[in-house]
C-alpha cells in the first residue's frame, strides 16, 4: 500500500492573549491510499486543528508532513455544511470550481452527475433552506467531491444530524467515497460510527492530542456500514476503543455512548 | 412562490378573503387619516380657530405651489435639491462601501483608523459647515460635501461591522476551496451582506436629505432648503409649508426607490 501522507513529529501551539495552548503534541502516523482512516478523541483535544494542518490551511508549529499529493487534491468537509443561501444547489456545488477557475463544462457536468447519482437531481434549482439536513450534508460533500480530490478530510460531518438520518447519510458517504476511489480521513466523536465506516481508527489523547493507539478494523470491507454494525467483531472492537478512550478522560465518558 | 390556482379549499378561500379585507381596511384608514388631517386643518383655518398666517392652511399651500409653478421656478428648485441629494446619496454610499472594503481587506489599517472613525462619527457634521464653505466655496459643491459627510461615516461603520461579523467558519470553508482574499470578498462577504448594505442605503436616503437641506440653509440661492429659509425670513409660512410638503413627498419617493431596488436584488 502506498502512503498518501505521513506526519513526522507534528506539534502545534496556539498563541492567544491569555497564553498559549498546546493543541497537538508530536504526532506520527501515515495514511495509505484508498483507506478510510478514522480519528476519535475527546472534545477540544485538537482534532480540527489536526485536519486543518493536514489540509495545508494551518502551518504546524513544528514537524513536517510528507504528502504524495498536492494540497489542491485534498478536499475538506467541515462540521457544518455552510451552504450559501443566496446560491441555489447547483451554484453551491460548483463554488469550488468557480474559485479555482476550473468551471469548465465537463466539470460542471460531473458535479451535476454526482447530484443526480445521489438523488439530488430534482433539487438543483432549489435554495439550501428548502432542503433537509441530510440532503444539505450530501450537497456539501458533493461540493467537495466536484473538485475531484484524491484525499478527503471529514470533520464530524454527521454530528448535526439526528440518529436515523445520520446512519443513512453515513452509508451514502461511505458508498460515494468508495465508488469514487477516494482516501478519507474521518474525525468523529462516535465510536460506532468510526467502526462502521473506517478501516483503521486512531484514538487521540486529551489535549494536547497525541496518537495513543491505532486499531485495525477487521470487519469485512465489502459490507455496508449498517451491516458492519451487526458484524460479530463490532462489539469487541467497540469495547477496545472505548477502553482506550475511557482511559483518556474519565469525565468525557458520556459522550461516547 | 407559486400560486396554486383552482383547487383551494373553502377554508383557505375564506382565509384569503379575510386577509384581503383586513389589508383594505388598513390602507383605507391610512388614506382616511391623511384626508382628515388636511380637511380639519383647512376647516380650522377657515373658521379662524387657528391663525392661518402662522399655521398656513392647505389651500394657501396649494396657492404657493401653483404660484411657484406659474413663475416657472418650481422645477428649478425641486431639481436643484433632488440632484444634490441623489449625488450626495450615491457618493456617500459608494465611498462608504469602498472604504469599508479597504478597511476589511487591510486589517492593520482598520485597527489603526478605528478611533478616528469613532470620533468622526460622534462629531456633529454641521459644525464643519464654515470650513466646508471656505474649502470648496459657497456653492453646490459645499451642499454635496455636506450631504456626503453626514452619512459616509455611519455607512462605513455599518457596512464594516457587517463584513466583520461574517461567520469565521464560512471563511474557513472558502479557504478549504483555496479562495484568495478577493474571492472571499466577492463570493462570500458581499453577497452575505446584501441586507446589511440595503439597510445602510435606507438610512442614507434620510441622511442625504438632512445633509442637503442643511447645506442649502447655509449657502444656497436655490432649492427647497433655500425656499424654506427664505419663506421663514419673509414670514411666508405657506411657502415654508408647501416646500416642506414637496420635500416629504420626494423623500418618500426616494425611499420607495430603495425598496424597489431591495425587491430586485433579493430575488
Ligand atoms: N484559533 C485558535 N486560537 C487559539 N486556540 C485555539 C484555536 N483553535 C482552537 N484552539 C484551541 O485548541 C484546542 C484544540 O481545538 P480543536 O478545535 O482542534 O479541538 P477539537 O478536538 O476539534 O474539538 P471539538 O471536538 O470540540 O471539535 C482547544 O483547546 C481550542 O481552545
Ligand atoms: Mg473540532
Amino acid at each position: 500500500m502506498k502512503e498518501i501522507l505521513r506526519l513526522k513529529e507534528i506539534s502545534h501551539i496556539y498563541h492567544g492573549k491569555s497564553g498559549e495552548t498546546k493543541a497537538i503534541d508530536g504526532m506520527d502516523f501515515a495514511v495509505y491510499e484508498q483507506e478510510f482512516f478514522g480519528i476519535v478523541g475527546p472534545s477540544g483535544s485538537g482534532k480540527t486543528t489536526l485536519l486543518s494542518i493536514l489540509a495545508g490551511i494551518l502551518k504546524p508549529s513544528s514537524g513536517e508532513i510528507l504528502r504524495n499529493i498536492s494540497p489542491s487534491e485534498i478536499g475538506y468537509m467541515l462540521q457544518r455544511d455552510h451552504l450559501f443561501d443566496w446560491r441555489n444547489i447547483d451554484d453551491n456545488v460548483t463554488l469550488g470550481l468557480e474559485i479555482r477557475g476550473i468551471k469548465t463544462k465537463e466539470n460542471v457536468l460531473y458535479a451535476r452527475s454526482l447530484l443526480e447519482k445521489y438523488n439530488l437531481g430534482d433539487f438543483v434549482r432549489k435554495k439550501p433552506s428548502e432542503l433537509s439536513g441530510g440532503m444539505r450534508q450530501r450537497v456539501a460533500l458533493i461540493r467537495t467531491l466536484a473538485l475531484r480530490p484524491k484525499l478527503i478530510l471529514l470533520d464530524e460531518p454527521f454530528s448535526a444530524l439526528d440518529f436515523q438520518t445520520r446512519l443513512t447519510v453515513a452509508e451514502d458517504v461511505r458508498k460515494i467515497i468508495r465508488e469514487e476511489g477516494i482516501t478519507a480521513i474521518l474525525v468523529t466523536h462516535d465510536i460506532s460510527e468510526a467502526i462502521s465506516l473506517c478501516d483503521r481508527i486512531a484514538v487521540l489523547s486529551a489535549r494536547p492530542a497525541r496518537v495513543k493507539k491505532i486499531f485495525e478494523n477487521t470487519i469485512e470491507k465489502g459490507l455496508s456500514s449498517i451491516e458492519r454494525r451487526e458484524a460479530p467483531e463490532f462489539s469487541d472492537l467497540f469495547k477496545e476503543v472505548w477502553k482506550e478512550l475511557e482511559f483518556t478522560d474519565e469525565k468525557d465518558k458520556g459522550k461516547y455512548q | 412562490m407559486k400560486r396554486i390556482k383552482g383547487n383551494i379549499s373553502e377554508e383557505h378561500r375564506a382565509y384569503l378573503r379575510k386577509r384581503r379585507a383586513s389589508t383594505a381596511f388598513v390602507v383605507g384608514m391610512q388614506l382616511f387619516i391623511l384626508v382628515q388631517f388636511f380637511l380639519v386643518w383647512e376647516l380650522l383655518a377657515r373658521k379662524e380657530i387657528i391663525d392661518s398666517f402662522i399655521f398656513s392652511c392647505p389651500s394657501k399651500m396649494w396657492r404657493s405651489f401653483t404660484g411657484l409653478a406659474k413663475q416657472g421656478v418650481l422645477w428649478d428648485h425641486v431639481s436643484a435639491t433632488l440632484l444634490e441629494t441623489v449625488i450626495g446619496f450615491l457618493s456617500a454610499t459608494l465611498i462608504g462601501l469602498v472604504i469599508a472594503v479597504i478597511l476589511w481587506s487591510v486589517d492593520p489599517l482598520r485597527r489603526i483608523l478605528e478611533p478616528y472613525i469613532v470620533v468622526l462619527n460622534a462629531l456633529p457634521k454641521i459644525a464643519l459647515g464654515p470650513i466646508i464653505i471656505i474649502w470648496v466655496g459657497a456653492g453646490r459643491a459645499a451642499i454635496i460635501v455636506m450631504a456626503i459627510l453626514i452619512s459616509v461615516v455611519i455607512t462605513i461603520i455599518t457596512i464594516l461591522n457587517g463584513f466583520l461579523s461574517v461567520d469565521k467558519d464560512k471563511i474557513l470553508l472558502m479557504q478549504t476551496l483555496s479562495a484568495n482574499r478577493w474571492q472571499i470578498l466577492t463570493k462570500l462577504v458581499l453577497p452575505s451582506n446584501l441586507s446589511n448594505i440595503i439597510a445602510a442605503l435606507k438610512v442614507n436616503v434620510g441622511m442625504a436629505w438632512v445633509g442637503t437641506i442643511m447645506g442649502e440653509y447655509l449657502v444656497s440661492r436655490e432649492g427647497l432648503g433655500y425656499l424654506i429659509v427664505y419663506g421663514g425670513q419673509v414670514f411666508n409660512l405657506s411657502l415654508v409649508m408647501c416646500s416642506t410638503m414637496i420635500l416629504t413627498v420626494l423623500a418618500a419617493l426616494m425611499y420607495f426607490c430603495v425598496l424597489i431596488l431591495e425587491k430586485i436584488v433579493k430575488r
